[in-house]
């Protein structure tokens, strides 16, 4: 659950080092080290993607207002040290578009001024809300997610095209890499768990289960095209969690909704506390998968980020500190780099081994022991 | 409620509707491109390549018991010519046995009955030798009684005398 792509981070946080030191050479007020927002900046997605220094790479802007879809790049909103600080006045819609913590807002006006606060300009709460504004952008997790997909086809597609050019031979290079993790899949996590039915969910847990590895994976690359905090971004853990939740219900029988609403053998006092425990849990199911996966990458970057904060927490005190501390630093990283190694396999398994449960649960025919059935349910 | 606020208020716990379109449509292309191109036929040639090493490993333990049974065979078939050959051999040596005693008995037999026939062949010989003997002794002596008696009787004195002494034995008597 730990350090995802600490390699940018730490680039960042010399850029920002030398930021400071030119800012104080330039006698420019010097401004105080903000861990907290350095970190959520990391861990969130972004309309463009850092590389090094003043140098980021603008991302297309894909835009629906009342006024209709515009397209523009991120570039609009840079400085001159790419930072999405500025206004873009849009000469399709009329809008002055700016970026508030990476969100698309539309800029307040007074007096044929825009108002600036203390984090950049101000949000006009009204004209936003009118304008309706659906933002569908390239995100850098958009494209992270993309190159993602793009290596899954090309990995998966070349090792069935090498499984068609040897029949029943023995696997070779990608393919040995790859056969055992889809054994293990359906042998030790879709049999066990779904039984008979299991081949019906195979390709999605398959698929499931390797877009969580890859993309846990392509975070921990710590330049672009990786290092997006993707699998970290609770928009695409819940659609996966809504994704497993959907399967779940289209397979549901009748066995499944006689154990949510009359769990037989229990008797009537004890049900009217165990039926809505059972019917919140078919929706808490899919709850904690999306929040597992969510904050188990989400934390690891955090944690990772909060050890590269220190060297720069204790830099504004002394340099000598600041050495002191990134020796520890950069060996708890590295710890936690080969522990997210495993994490992010962990995660993949974890996810594909509890949506094969839900859906294990939801073509489960009778005779079963259901004693284990109230204690599943009190334990989400 | 108050958690939903606070919620509200961390942009990173909030799902972004744009990246959760992207997310939507760019998985479910995956999995349906996967699930046609990839996890069917890899599965399918992994099913398969099973299938056939199960097989295969069946028919290795088939053949292996079928080498055993063939072996069993032989080896059957190796003690039971053995045992052929052995009655064979016990059995020409009675045969032998039998037929060189029975051929000695006979033989055995046959010489006795050439030795007995023989035995009576010279008896009879001997016999008819002794009676022809005694008869030719016989002839013989009335041949040479004869001649004497005629030569003793050519003269009238001999046959007087002859005479006279067959008188006296009579008076004699």
């Amino acid at each position: 659950m730990f350090q995802r792509n600490f390699f940018p981070t730490l680039v960042f946080i010399l850029c920002l080092f030398s930021a400071n030191k030119s800012f104080s050479e330039d006698t420019i007020p010097k401004k105080p080290f903000n861990a907290g927002e350095l970190i959520l900046h990391h861990v969130q997605d972004a309309h463009s993607w850092h590389i090094t220094g003043h140098t980021s790479v603008p991302l297309p802007m894909i835009v629906k207002t009342d006024k209709g879809i515009e397209c523009f790049s991120s570039s609009v909103f840079w400085n001159k040290e790419h930072e999405p600080t500025e206004i873009y006045t849009s000469p399709s819609s009329g809008y002055d578009f700016f970026l508030n913590h990476e969100h698309l807002k539309v800029a307040k006006k007074e007096n044929g001024e825009f108002v600036k606060g203390e984090e950049g300009y101000e949000e006009d709460e009204e004209a936003t809300k009118a304008a309706k504004i659906l933002d569908l952008s390239m995100t850098k997790n958009v494209f992270s997610l993309l190159f993602g997909a793009l290596i899954m086809c090309w990995i998966f597609l070349s090792v069935a095209k090498m499984y068609k050019k040897r029949p029943g031979q023995g696997t070779k290079g990608l393919q040995s890499l790859i056969e055992p993790l889809i054994m293990f899949v359906r042998d030790d996590v879709a049999k066990p768990s779904i039984g008979k039915k299991s081949d019906k969910f195979l390709p999605f847990l398959l698929t499931v289960f390797f877009f969580i590895w890859i993309n846990n994976l392509l975070g921990m690359i710590p330049f672009m095209p990786g290092g997006a905090n993707l699998t970290g971004s609770v928009s695409i853990t819940m659609v996966l969690a809504l994704l497993t939740f959907v399967i779940t219900m289209v397979n549901t029988n009748a066995h499944y909704w006689r154990h949510v609403f009359a769990m037989p053998g229990v008797p009537i006092g004890v049900l009217i506390i165990l039926t809505p425990i059972e019917i919140l849990g078919v929706f808490i199911k899919p709850f904690v998968l999306m929040v597992r996966l969510f904050a188990n990458i989400t934390a690891g970057h955090i944690i990772a980020l909060a050890f590269f904060s220190l060297i720069f927490i204790f830099g504004e005190m002394s340099t000598g500190a600041a050495f002191g501390v990134s020796v520890v630093s950069v060996i708890f990283t590295v710890f936690m780099f080969f522990m997210e190694l495993l994490v992010a396999f962990l995660q993949a398994y974890v996810f594909t081994l509890l949506s094969a449960m839900y859906f294990g649960g939801a073509v489960e025919e009778g005779h079963h022991a259901e004693a284990h059935h109230p204690e599943t349910a009190a334990a989400h | 409620m108050n958690t939903f606020l606070l919620a509200s208020d961390i942009p990173l716990v909030m799902p972004e509707f744009g990246l959760m379109i992207w997310m939507l449509i760019t998985f479910v292309i995956v999995l349906l491109l996967l699930r046609r191109y990839a996890w069917k036929p890899i599965l399918k040639m992994i099913k398969t390549r099973e299938t056939s090493i199960e097989e295969s490993l069946r028919g290795a333990e088939k053949a292996r018991d079928e080498i055993k049974e063939l072996y069993a065979n032989n080896e059957r078939i190796i003690n039971e010519a053995r045992v052929e050959r052995d009655k064979l051999i016990k059995d020409s040596n009675d045969a032998k046995e039998t037929i060189i005693s029975e051929a000695k008995t006979k033989a055995k037999t046959e010489a006795d009955r050439i030795v007995t026939s023989a035995r009576e062949t010279i008896n009879n010989e001997k016999m008819a030798a002794i009676t022809e003997l005694k008869n030719q002794v016989a002839a013989l002596s009335i041949e040479i009684a004869e001649k004497i008696l005629k030569e003793h009787l050519s003269n009238d004195e001999n046959q007087k005398a002859l005479v006279n002494n067959y008188v006296k034995d009579i008076n004699l008597n």
